[in-house]
């Protein structure tokens, strides 16, 4: 990291308020003219279990969470206590103390609330502290919230206390306070936030090098997650309808758009099971709404035979699969890519699909809508593909980003007076199927049009939709759902990619990563050529199709790349080999699968390790694979 | 405005219009009870006076799947015992169509169980028709979820070790607001139940007897039958849950006695269909949400209006 920025952790147990303690300090951070980046680490339990967020603010913009952080606060996890014993846990107290410490960069702050964390527990801490030139400050929170109200409020005080250190003005929080809360509980969080501030002011000498950079927003700012940038870019391309069963962390798109359809005039619909959901979805994609489904990996699996069914019927269906660590259960609030073989594959038969791996909040909301535009376009499945990072990932993104007509339009439908020119079979069944025409994409009518009845089925069918083996018209039903695919592929070749490149165009050595890491890829990419080592990346979004030219000519010179993902079995590179196999050799790999995602340094060190030749273990949580080095 | 002309269009209507000209003969077996069923539903949709182009025909896989082709109308054959969720989603966003949803006693006690019961449940404004032959045809005749205990096939060489599924019973816990049992070789009482279940306000199911002639020799051709309206021996009032169900116990269990007990069986009137119960906590548009598609004045709301909780 850099000196001229902030990386604040606030760590405590499951309930103590970390979440929206952090988001409004975060937002303080933003309205005081700062660049801010979320990352959030929480256990899946119902209650207890240490969690924290970690804040990184920034003059620059700021595209991952950074190394590690500068600034703790520790406020002890006061459901370490179980009520009824009086007892504690073993040290449950103490360890959002010390489990963070790990992390925390030379010269770095800790405020801990000794209310919480009993001091005869943190020698250990001393030590520690001057070893890596910590500064160590221990205020009593508990007290100074219980003075003004309840014990809970001590993340308030925290946060005076770290206003403090940061020589940070009040008012941006005492703004955002008054905007959340109302009445006595509004006065006493202003009350113990100033009094926070003033016992640090008073009590310590502030000999810390952290400060909190300056800067402005020429524009205003909005904070929001990858899960808002889904849901928002759902709303805007016209979806007003969302079936879907919970599951962490797609639960963050379906409960934003439960919240938002129901004051647009929209459905929303939670439902018996991931089966259901999907077909709901198809179902009224099929009479004539722009339609909503989707779920994690476990959920998302039961959703299967239903994107093969939406292929073979070609409806229009948009779906999210939002990852976390698998397989089965796996780690329910981790981080992972480990799902893209299955999301490009799963479901019987050759396929006909779109999808899209955005890698910001930007990009979610702008590959969202491009999912619905042409799958309502083309009449085939496009599925959004990313994880648990982007949905805890919060970012300030200038306001005027969202300042975009919507675009309600249902693509290839037909109307009723069109139907009229239309072909029909001798019966009158509108051929929404044929294949003899010069459209690859058939206009699709709508239940209730007038001459346009057909039959929808996931059998083969004649163009009226009759089901069909007939050799022949087999062989043009399949060939015309795969042609689909191509049109895409060109009409997407002609519009601006959303992969994106960084670096030095002459790079001999070349990182290749896909959906959420692009960030962290890219600011590793920028960290080393400032430091003068020539290397490139291209992060791709466009999972499927491909843009086969385009990751050709990057890769077209390059001795070494190295393919960056979250799994264990290099699944894109599988991709890319796939696709290129005179690739092969050049192409290693660096893969993370702990549950946590890359840190710029990481990836910096992979790059040095690569480019020394020698090989070499990382210091990491992470396994690299070099590349052989020769094209084959 | 209306995209849709279709619906409630008051066009005159006959049975033939519901007669694809494009394989008008279906290919069922001989004496198979699911002709019944179709000629019936051709029926009773002409008596009503419905469009063919008004009517969204849903169903699942096996031998009543292929009703789909042989009725004309808008029609989506879906995959396995997923009808249901897709039909009742194809009602709510619009909710002007005629749903019909079809399948057999596999697709909607088995595999679709779950959707079964839910969609009952939530009580949609729709018509559940269960071809019930008490075994799977088109996969040749394994033991299905109303085959009785003891029936043996290929895939239960001793005999089915389990009790049969209730369907009545079951339609009744799950919620469903109208429940009726017919048989394929009672045509009239079978066109007049199907008749009310379309009408009904809420979620019908009919639980349709279609006696297999080919892989259910067993089970008859579900003569004689006694419609328990008709008949005096039995008195009971539909309206009334509990006396409802003890009705459906017993004729579920006569079935297996050989005893084909048939009518109407719980009938609930003033119970708010879902659309209904919906749209009254304003979470469901009163115009639906298909016509906002093709309304060229509407106003459609963006998330730019909506960001202030993000500063």
């Amino acid at each position: 990291m850099t000196q001229d920025e902030l990386i604040w952790r606030i760590a405590g147990g499951s309930g103590d308020g970390i979440d929206s303690t952090s988001q409004n300090f975060t937002k303080a951070l933003m309205r005081h003219g700062l660049h801010v980046y979320t990352h959030r680490s929480y256990p899946s339990r119902i209650r207890g279990g240490h969690t924290y967020v970690e804040v990184r603010a920034s003059d620059n913009p700021i595209t991952s969470k950074g190394d590690g952080f500068n600034f703790l606060l520790a406020l002890g996890d006061s459901f370490g206590r179980n009520p009824s014993e009086g007892a504690v846990y073993g040290d449950e107290e103490v360890k959002p103390l010390f489990e963070n410490l790990d992390d925390l960069n030379e010269g770095g702050v800790i405020i801990y609330d000794t209310g919480v964390i009993d001091q005869e527990e943190t020698e250990e801490l001393d030590e520690r502290a001057e070893e890596n030139d910590w500064h160590v400050y221990p205020v009593d929170l508990i007290s100074i919230a219980r003075e003004h109200g309840r014990d809970v409020m001590r993340n308030t005080a925290g946060v005076g206390v770290t206003a403090a250190l940061l020589d940070m003005p009040l008012d941006p929080i005492e703004e955002l306070m008054n905007e959340a809360m109302g009445g006595d509980i509004l006065e006493a969080n202003l009350s113990v936030l100033s009094d926070g501030y003033e016992m640090a002011k008073e009590e310590f000498d502030i000999d810390h090098n952290v400060t909190l950079p300056e800067n402005d927003h020429e524009e205003e700012q909005v904070f929001l997650s990858g899960s808002h940038g889904i849901s928002y870019g759902a709303i805007d391309a016209g979806c007003r309808f969302v079936s879907g069963y919970p599951m962490t962390p797609w639960t963050d798109v379906f409960t934003i758009m439960s919240r938002e359809l129901e004051d647009m005039g929209g459905v929303a619909e939670q439902v018996e099971d991931e089966i259901a959901a999907s077909m709901m979805a198809i179902g009224a994609s099929h009479a004539g709404a722009k339609a909503l489904t989707g779920s994690s990996g476990g959920g998302f699996s039961l959703m299967s035979e239903s994107i093969g069914l939406a292929e073979m019927t070609e409806t229009p269906l948009v779906m999210v699969e939002a990852q976390r660590a698998g397989p089965s259960t796996g780690m329910p609030t981790k981080t992972e890519q480990a799902d893209l073989e299955f999301v490009l594959e799963t479901s019987q038969g050759d396929t006909s699909r779109l999808v899209f791996a955005p890698g910001n909040v930007k990009e979610t909301y702008e590959q969202t809508r491009l999912a619905f535009e042409l799958a309502y376009e083309y009449q085939m499945p496009a599925i959004v593909l990313y994880d648990d990072q982007l949905t805890g990932e919060f970012r300030s993104v200038p306001r005027s980003f969202f300042d975009r007509e919507p675009d309600p339009d249902l693509g290839t439908v037909t109307t009723e007076e069109a139907l009229e020119e239309l072909p029909h079979d001798v019966g009158g069944r509108y051929e929404r199927y044929a294949t003899d025409n010069d459209d690859v994409v058939n206009l699709r009518s709508l239940p209730g049009q007038r001459g346009g009845r057909f039959l929808a089925t996931g059998n083969e069918h004649w163009p009226d939709g009759q089901i069909a083996e007939d050799t022949q018209n087999r062989i043009k039903q399949v060939d015309h759902r795969v042609e689909k695919v191509q049109r895409v592929r060109e009409e997407l070749a002609e519009k601006p990619s959303p992969n994106t490149f960084e670096g030095d165009e002459d790079a001999d050595v070349a990182l290749l990563t896909w959906g959420s890491q692009k960030g962290v890829v890219e600011e590793a990419v920028r960290r080393l050529n400032e430091q003068g080592v020539a290397v490139k990346s291209l992060s791709v979004s466009q999972m499927a199709p491909l843009r086969r030219e385009e990751i050709a000519s990057f890769l077209e010179g390059v001795s070494k790349a190295l393919v960056v993902e979250m799994n264990a079995t290099e699944q894109f590179k599988g991709v890319i080999q796939k696709e290129f196999g005179d690739y092969g050799d050049l192409l290693g790999s660096f893969l993370k699968y702990n549950g946590e995602p890359f840190e710029p340094n990481e990836i910096m060190e992979a790059v040095e390790i690569t480019m020394d030749g020698e090989g070499g273990a990382t210091s990491s949580e992470t396994t690299l694979r070099l590349p052989r080095g020769d094209r084959t | 405005m209306n995209a849709f002309d279709a619906i409630d269009s008051g066009e005159e209507v006959s049975k033939d219009d519901f007669t694809p000209q494009v394989e008008p003969q279906p290919t069922w077996c001989p004496g198979c009870g699911d002709f019944s069923v179709l000629r019936s539903l051709k029926g009773a949709m002409a008596e009503l006076g419905r469009d063919p182009e008004e009517i969204l025909l849903v169903t699942g896989i096996g031998c009543s799947g292929k009703l789909n082709s042989y009725f004309d109308s808008y029609g989506f054959h879906a995959v396995h015992g997923r009808t249901l969720p897709l039909g009742r989603a194809a009602k709510m966003a619009n909710h002007d169509l005629e749903v019909v949803a079809a399948g057999g006693d596999g697709d909607g006690y088995g595999i679709g169980g779950n959707h079964f019961t839910h969609t009952a449940r939530e009580n949609h404004d729709m018509t559940y028709i269960v071809f019930n032959n008490e075994v799977f045809g088109l996969t040749k005749g394994q033991s299905s979820p109303t085959s009785p205990k003891g029936h043996k096939s290929k895939t239960q060489l001793k005999g089915v070790a389990k009790d049969p599924v209730r369907p009545l019973s079951l339609a009744l816990s799950g919620g469903a607001s109208y429940i009726a049992r017919t048989a394929a070789t009672n045509p009239n009482q079978a066109q007049e139940i199907l008749v009310e279940a379309i009408e009904h306000d809420g979620f019908a199911h009919v639980d349709f007897l279609t006696q297999c002639p080919t892989w259910n020799k067993d089970a008859g051709e579900y003569v004689p039958y006694v419609d328990v309206q008709e008949s005096d021996e039995y008195d009971f009032d539909v309206s009334d849950r509990r006396e409802a169900a003890e009705m459906m116990h017993e004729t579920e269990r006569a079935l297996y006695d050989g005893t084909v007990l048939t009518g109407r069986y719980y009938i609930e009137e003033d119970r708010r269909t879902y659309q209904e119960e919906k749209q009254h906590r304003g979470e469901m548009p009163e115009t639906p949400l298909a016509e906002r598609y093709f309304d060229e004045d509407y106003e459609w709301e963006r998330s730019f209006e909506r960001l202030d909780r993000h500063t």
